[in-house]
């Protein structure tokens, strides 16, 4: 008997299969390499070297580009995860008038090409709400903060919401049964079932937040750099292999990140089916 | 079996849901430490009931009173009720000695005081050194007692119980029954359990109640229900039985007369029904109180009915064997079809009642239940 699985075994479609694998990653695995070439040429092949790991280091303006990143990614992980989870408890708790727009509108952030929500960003912070600029580190990157939570709760929610529609009203039921008051139910029965939700919620806005370009772009000013955006104009002046090292570790952080999150989910479903 | 002074009580309660009357107008006593149950088909309002004596629904109209306490709109977090889930609701995070100490932390019973009673509550389900397993590594069975435990742990003054058997399989539930029994007897505590399972309430309880579209139909112990049915509704959900539609044509202080359609001679009671000649009526004959017969009836006991009462002649037309009994179908000359459960007291009885066998059905003149509505 053949099963779908079985067609793997002939050759053209491992052949198949491989050519979409390489048209994938092969330009990933070259910029890897290249990355450790010990040469100044990006094109030319001379040796095994970390130099341009070193020279990164030696950067002042890309490690303060990454200190950015980081603390743009944490702080709008942490707004991201609370305003998400609310407007998912929200959504999942209450019905109220206006309910499916409002749930509509929760998922525009995510469909909406990131070149208009930069483009309303730019408008929005230096038309409407101008942020002060000469604010003191870290205070400074508030817009970019702003932004970046903007688009990531919408993940969050969505994912608390996939979460929370597996919970057992039971559950709630028992505990109230049991004495406990509104607040003792969400926080001793809720919380730990939301929280495979909650991690992979927050991994996500942290991996977004990190990469983004785009949305970045429009909204930081000379002092107020990221690592991508840091990346982009080391290419703009010149393409030295600083430029693959640096990108490997963004390429690094963002799927260790993403596995991790993948983890945490795979972990949850095959708890559930169990 | 009398129990105690009532320690709930319903007074008028209704349940509307929109248009729709869950529960209608109920009245209703649970006796100080008696095993109660609410019995009814799905959708009849017994749930409902339930939920408004643990809080999680409260009446349209009507009070429900607990130790004369109106709780009628006390939340569930505070009445002096604990209930079983019916899918046990454990929760999957915590240990095992975690979910039944859950209720004294809440309640602020301290760490030592509260080991001592988790301690405790497990060994009365006999969940004794499992308390460190988490609830994934526990069966069915031992998820419900962690359940029981829980609940019973607090000290409840009722215990209510929703369809407590229902997620089990057939041998375990059996073994649970007898074991629900004796846990109630041993904590002393009211229970008041809902089912759909006619046998599960026979078994256990005290008393039950027969819900119906929202209506109590009848509160009775278990035989009452069955051998004292008060409607066609209960004799037909209790148990299986042939309903008899007839006329009265006699009706004497000591026995009465009813002419029943396909039975020559008028059926015989031993007692009075008053009511007027004329009058429609029922009567619930249940399969194990009709007696087979290969030939007609000797002449009957005495003070039982005259000569040829209560006996009509049949055909087999379809049996069910069950092993210790056999179930028979008989058609009767003009069609109808009664059932007769008989004990199959010799190895050979198969062969003397088999399918096509021309057969005589006779019953006693108390075994008919007379019902007016």
């Amino acid at each position: 008997m053949k099963g779908p699985l079985d067609y793997l075994a002939r050759w053209p479609l491992r052949l198949w299969l491989a050519m979409v694998g390489a048209f994938l990653y092969l330009p990933l695995l070259a910029l890897v390499v290249f990355s450790f070439n010990d040469s100044r040429r990006i094109t030319v092949w001379r040796g095994f070297s970390l130099r341009w790991y070193a020279e990164l280091f030696d950067d002042g303006e890309l490690v303060a580009a990454f200190g950015n990143s980081l603390v743009i990614a944490a702080a709008s992980t942490i707004i991201s995860l609370i305003l998400g989870t609310l407007a998912a408890l929200l959504l999942w708790r209450f019905r109220f008038a206006g309910k499916a727009p409002l749930e509509a509108l929760l998922g525009l952030p995510i469909v909406v090409p990131e070149i208009c929500l930069g483009v309303a960003f730019l408008v929005f912070f230096t038309a409407i709400v101008p942020w002060p600029t000469e604010l003191p580190w870290p205070l400074n990157l508030g817009a970019i903060i702003i932004a970046h939570a903007t688009f990531s709760f919408s993940f969050v929610a969505l994912v608390v919401r996939a979460r929370l529609a597996s919970f057992d009203g039971a559950l709630a039921e028992a505990a109230r049964d049991l004495g406990a008051g509104e607040w003792l139910i969400f926080r001793d029965i809720m919380v730990p079932h939301m929280v495979p939700g909650l991690v992979a919620g927050a991994l996500l806005a942290f991996t977004l937040s990190l990469d983004d370009f785009v949305i970045t772009f429009f909204t930081s000013g000379p002092d107020t750099i990221t690592f991508p955006i840091k990346v982009y104009s080391m290419v703009r002046f010149s393409v030295t292999p600083a430029v693959n090292a640096a990108s490997t570790l963004l390429i690094l952080l963002t799927a260790g990140l993403t596995a991790l999150a993948l983890w945490l989910q795979g972990a949850d479903i095959a708890k559930q089916a169990a | 079996m009398t129990k105690g002074q009532p320690i709930i009580r319903f007074e008028g309660v209704t349940k509307r849901y929109g248009k729709v009357v869950a529960v209608d107008a109920v009245d209703l006593e649970v006796r100080e430490g008696e095993f109660f149950a609410l019995l009814g088909p799905s959708g009849c309002g017994k749930t409902t009931l339930l939920r408004m004596l643990a809080g999680f629904e409260v009446p349209s109209e009507g009070r429900i009173l607990i130790d004369g306490q109106d709780v009628t709109n006390v939340p569930p977090n505070k009445r002096p009720v604990n209930m079983v889930f019916q899918n046990y609701a454990v929760f999957p995070h915590m240990s095992v000695a975690d979910n039944v100490g859950y209720g004294l932390k809440v309640d602020g019973v301290g760490g030592a005081e509260r080991a001592r009673r988790v301690e405790e509550a497990l060994a009365l389900v006999k969940l004794d050194g499992l308390g460190s397993r988490r609830p994934d590594q526990l069966s069915g069975g031992q998820r419900q007692r962690v359940a029981l435990a829980r609940a019973l742990v607090k000290r409840p003054r009722v215990l209510l119980l929703d369809e407590p058997l229902s997620a089990l399989d057939a041998k375990l539930r059996e073994a649970m029954r007898t074991e629900l029994c004796q846990l109630q007897a041993q904590v002393g505590i009211t229970f008041v359990m809902v089912t759909h399972d006619q046998d599960e309430a026979l078994a256990l309880a005290d008393r039950c109640a027969v819900m119906n579209r929202g209506l109590l139909q009848q509160v009775a112990s278990p035989s009452d229900l069955y051998e004292f049915p008060a409607s066609r509704f209960v004799a037909d959900f209790i148990g299986s039985v042939n309903m008899l539609e007839g006329a009265l044509v006699v009706d004497e202080p000591d026995h009465a007369e009813v002419a029943v359609a396909g039975i020559d001679l008028p059926v015989f009671l031993d007692h009075g029904v008053t009511g007027a000649a004329g009058t429609t009526l029922w009567l619930a004959l249940r399969p194990e109180k009709i007696e087979l017969h290969k030939w007609a009836p000797a002449p009957p006991a005495l003070g039982d009915a005259p000569q040829g009462r209560n006996a009509v002649a049949g055909t087999i037309t379809h049996v069910a064997y069950l092993g210790s009994e056999s179930l028979y179908e008989v058609t009767l000359p003009d069609g109808q079809k009664l059932k007769a459960l008989r004990s199959n007291l010799t190895r050979w009885d198969q062969e003397d009642f088999a399918l096509g066998e021309q057969v005589w059905l006779a019953w006693h003149a108390c075994s008919p239940a007379v019902l007016l509505s």
